[in-house]
């Protein structure tokens, strides 16, 4: 009886997925179009999969090994099972391997399917609940009946062992199994993943992010993409769920709640009411239409209502994703406070295993809010406007962005056009606590002997805040002003001791350069440059600065851009002892400087930097070590609790130049200014 | 902003906009006052509100026009005028002809002549009240205007006024919404050609940059905290002014002229 049903539930459950793909690549067309190279994404499925996808997950050993054996398990089965019970393929001794194979690959599924229950016994608060608590059951139900009704094909068991009774129990074993693993993966229960997954990972928006066969693996896309303002006809941002592009759907689909993204976010952390993970599944909801009621995982903070609670947001494709202003107090698919609340730390980005783009995401909601609505939060527009009007955030006299060096008498690339360094000062220029770290570095670089300039009053802000905050226009603006500016010197490369203005300058400004040029200039972090510096024995440092510190990975230092070996390179010559934070490198936790944050100032119910120097405190350093001005300010901000000592806030430029060997010695080749080492010490103390 | 339910539907309000100048940078902008009168005009219920700008039209002022767009406009009406042309004449006819019932204005300009003077002669020439330094409108009903004026430190009147009226905004009023680029760039600007009359005087004039005048000291002898607080939050009042009454107009005007010979101004 069993060799009748068994081809006709495999075929119609395929069958059935079948439809089902189709209705979900409906709703994925949804989106606006987006040109991919069909086949050659399709071929790369495997090794994005095994190699890079493989590379994220694997940071949790059970997990991968749990999924390994789940997985691969399955696609062995299933495969095997289409071709011994589907088809009935093979005679004597080959359907005998067969079925032992079969065998195999259903008892591994068997194993994995364990491991992922006992993962859902006293599932951590990351995971979302419902119907993904009964996928193991459906692993199971899956890997059980199938390897039973695999062994009469080995002629272990009788074919009509237990008679049809037995057949119908292991019939609908069976049919539970690939309901949930076959059509369950089209029509959109927890194994959803699989098919949007692996669609994902071939369409995928930002391909240069997988590694390839020759190049080095794990290459880095994290400039945002430029929204095109000539087009008048395009949208500028996205309003609905259908103004995304459709891998941008495609991907959102691809969620698997594993929570990773939650569990890193540093806003969901301090109660702001944002969660990567829910963001997502409101994105599904959009897409699909419907109201978010059926969510099972972790909901958005809320700091009056400690939690909000689900249910009360609705979407559809077409309509908006953020109640218009005209709605007082209605609600669509998320609120405005929950796309500003990010600080685009892409923590989330690099913690998810399937590779989604959250950040890209929050970013193009932003945009429509602030083009399209004008409804920037907080002082975002105050901040806007004096970007347009003065070129920094500030609103300050752009005359002045020298004022802080006056007797620093800095080389102006405007009288010597050409120099082995331009020196990007940034805003920081503006702010007293950064015009110490300036100082700082200008001494360093004298005392190397780099030929140096800056541009003084031709430099503008990067467009680094506009940008994140959704003001594509006054980037773009602002980009295309200082490329002009830039072009007009020669110089070897850029140095900046803003992690913000090194990514927009090194990432973002080269789709605004102006056909047939190109930026041809590599630009550094100041901690890469001094490590250069030392490297090439051009600085002589007298180690001996006995202090335990720890060091903070800026988010566009580290994760944008993937230096976190030359800061710890720089402390490590300075012979201080360098204790790291639980979570430090590519895990770092944002100051909750980023992304306009401290602009738009969305509450929660604690601070962003207060639980980073939380971490801080718990490494017992004395100092924190920074390398960004937004850092800097924000964790200086910081009270430290009622009879815990402060703890000191250093930019590794101020560390460097703190342990300048000054003696003199008979073949230094640098003609050092005398007048403007004192200068730069009376500040250092 | 009180009840906006009680406003009468179709109240016709045309804001008169400039292109402003940032005090620091002297970049063209929407100007800080008639933006405030836009956004006085955006919270009146059920009004229809007409932006109306004469000037000339080049690339930056239409840039900060645009601004005002930004506030969610579809269009903006333009009178063209040729460069240091008087806009009164031009203003008063379109006002004239189109007979709105509210027309809202900031103080003064923040670039050309930028005397404030031309709220009055508009409203000399149309002969409609004027009410300067608004801080709300209340309520309009029955062709009467409820307006709550700023006063100094803090203190507000309330006026009733018949319609059609002028009224001018300053720092009181509220400040305006973020301008949006989307609109902004859509919004269109509908050209008329209005008569334009050469300002002669304004031609033979010399413009040059002002040079900030040193301020004036606060000398505050106060023993207690309460003193110093009231003198901290006391507007500087010149003690040594004079009141002069019952002078003839040469008197008066010799007494200013001594004043200002005094301050430096004139030399």
């Amino acid at each position: 009886m069993l060799d009748i049903l068994l081809p006709i539930l495999l075929f119609s459950a395929l069958a059935l997925a079948a439809v089902g793909a189709v209705r979900r690549i409906r709703l994925w067309r949804q989106g606006r179009p987006s040109p991919v190279p069909v086949l050659r994404g399709l071929a790369a499925v495997p090794r994005r999969y095994l190699v890079d996808l493989h590379h994220v997950v694997a940071r949790d050993k059970v997990m991968s090994n749990t999924h390994v054996a789940t997985a691969g398990g399955f696609v062995a089965a299933m495969g095997l099972a289409i071709v011994v019970h589907g088809l009935g393929l093979g005679s004597g001794w080959v359907s005998g391997v067969l079925g032992w194979l079969l065998l195999a690959a259903s008892a591994t599924m068997f194993a994995g399917s364990l491991f992922v229950a006992r993962r859902r016994r006293d599932p951590p608060a990351r995971l979302s609940k419902g119907p993904w608590m009964r996928l193991p059951k459906s692993l199971m139900a899956f890997s059980l009946g199938i390897f039973v009704v695999t062994l009469p094909a080995v002629g272990v068991l009788p074919a009509d062992a237990g008679g049809w009774l037995v057949a119908l129990v292991l019939a609908a074993v069976v049919t539970w199994g690939l309901a949930e693993l076959v059509f369950g993966m089209t029509w959109g229960g927890p194994m959803k993943h699989a098919f949007a997954g692996a669609l994902h990972l071939a369409f995928h928006r930002r391909p240069e992010r997988f590694s390839t066969k020759k190049g080095s693996g794990g290459n880095r896309s994290t400039g945002l993409k430029a929204l095109d303002l000539e087009d008048d006809q395009a949208p500028l941002g996205v309003e609905t769920p259908s103004d995304f592009t459709w891998n941008q759907l495609l991907g959102f689909d691809a969620c698997v709640q594993c929570g990773r993204c939650e569990a890193v976010c540093p806003a969901f952390a301090a109660g702001q009411p944002l969660n990567p993970k829910k963001l997502i599944q409101d994105m599904v909801v959009g897409m699909a239409g419907g109201s978010d009621a059926h969510y099972a995982g972790s909901p958005y903070p809320s700091p009056e209502r400690g939690d909000q609670p689900v249910g009360e947001h609705h979407g559809t494709p077409h309509g908006p994703i953020v109640a218009p202003a005209s709605t007082k107090d209605g609600k669509a698919l998320v609120d405005a406070e929950t796309l500003w609340s990010c600080t685009t730390c892409r923590a989330c980005v690099e913690e998810c295993p399937m590779m989604i783009e959250h950040v890209d995401a929050i970013v193009d909601m932003r945009r429509h809010l602030t083009l399209e609505e004008g409804a920037t939060p907080g002082k975002g527009a105050e901040v806007i406007d004096n970007l347009i009007v003065t070129d920094n955030p500030g609103g300050f006299d752009p005359g002045g962005r020298l004022n802080w060096a006056a007797d620093l008498e800095l080389p102006l690339m405007a009288d010597v056009e050409r120099a082995e360094v331009l020196l990007w000062l940034g805003d920081g220029v503006f702010d007293m606590r950064n015009q110490r770290t300036l100082r700082a570095l200008v001494k360093v670089l004298r005392a190397a002997g780099v030929d140096f300039a800056v541009l003084g009053n031709e430099e503008r802000d990067s467009g680094d805040v506009a940008r994140r905050l959704g003001d594509e226009a006054t980037f773009q603006s602002l980009a295309r002003r200082n490329i002009a500016t830039l072009a007009q010197y020669r110089f070897d490369c850029v140095v900046t001791c803003d992690p913000h203005s090194f990514h927009v300058l090194k990432n973002e400004y080269g789709a605004f350069y102006p056909e047939g040029q190109a930026s041809d200039y590599p630009v550094w972090h100041h901690s890469t440059f001094i490590n250069q510096l030392i490297e090439a024995g051009r600085l002589r440092l007298a180690p001996g600065q006995a202090a335990r510190v720890t060091y903070h990975d800026p988010c566009y230092l580290g994760r944008y851009n993937g230096e976190y070996e030359a800061p710890r390179a720089v402390l490590r010559a300075l012979g201080v002892e360098l204790v790291e934070m639980q979570r430090s490198g590519y895990r770092s936790r944002c100051c909750g400087g980023g992304g306009g944050a401290p602009v738009t100032d969305i509450p929660g119910k604690q601070r962003i930097p207060d639980m980073r120097m939380g971490d801080v405190r718990e490494t017992q350093a004395e100092q924190v070590v920074v390398g960004c001005p937004q850092c800097t300010a924000m964790f200086e901000g910081v009270v430290p609790p009622a009879g815990d000592e402060e703890v000191a806030v250093k930019d590794i430029a101020e560390m460097v130049a703190a342990a300048l060997d000054t003696t003199p010695v008979s073949t230094s080749s640098t003609p050092r200014d005398a007048s403007t080492a004192q200068a730069t010490e009376e500040v250092m103390s | 902003m009180q009840p906006e339910s009680a406003m009468t539907p179709g109240l016709e309000v045309t804001v008169l906009v400039s292109v402003g100048r940032h005090p620091l940078t002297g970049r063209a902008r929407r100007a800080d006052q008639d933006a405030r009168g836009v956004e006085l005009a955006r919270s009146l219920a059920d009004a229809q509100v007409r932006l109306l700008h004469a000037g000339m039209r080049d690339e930056s002022s239409e840039a900060a026009l645009r601004g005002y767009l930004g506030m969610g406009f579809t269009e903006l009406s333009l009178l063209e005028q040729s460069e240091g042309a008087d806009v009164l004449p031009a203003l008063a006819e379109a006002l004239d002809a189109a007979s709105p019932h509210l027309v809202i204005t900031g103080e003064r300009a923040e670039r050309g002549e930028g005397s404030g003077l031309l709220p009055y002669l508009l409203a000399e020439r149309l002969g409609w009240p004027l009410v300067s330094g608004l801080a709300a409108v209340e309520s309009v009903e029955d062709g009467v205007a409820t307006l709550l004026q700023a006063l100094p430190r803090g203190q507000r009147r309330r006026l009733k006024v018949r319609l059609p009226v002028i009224v001018t905004v300053d720092d009181a009023a509220p400040a305006p919404r973020q301008s949006a680029y989307g609109p902004a760039r859509r919004g269109a600007f509908e050209a008329t050609a209005g008569p334009v009359s050469a300002d002669d005087e304004w031609a033979s004039w010399h413009v040059q940059p002002a040079r900030p005048r040193p301020k004036r000291l606060k000398i505050v002898k106060a023993a207690s905290a309460r003193d110093r607080f009231k003198a901290a939050a006391a507007k500087a009042e010149g003690g040594s002014g004079q009141v002069l009454t019952d002078v003839t107009p040469t008197q008066g005007a010799e007494a200013i002229l001594t004043l200002l010979r005094e301050e430096d101004v004139l030399r």
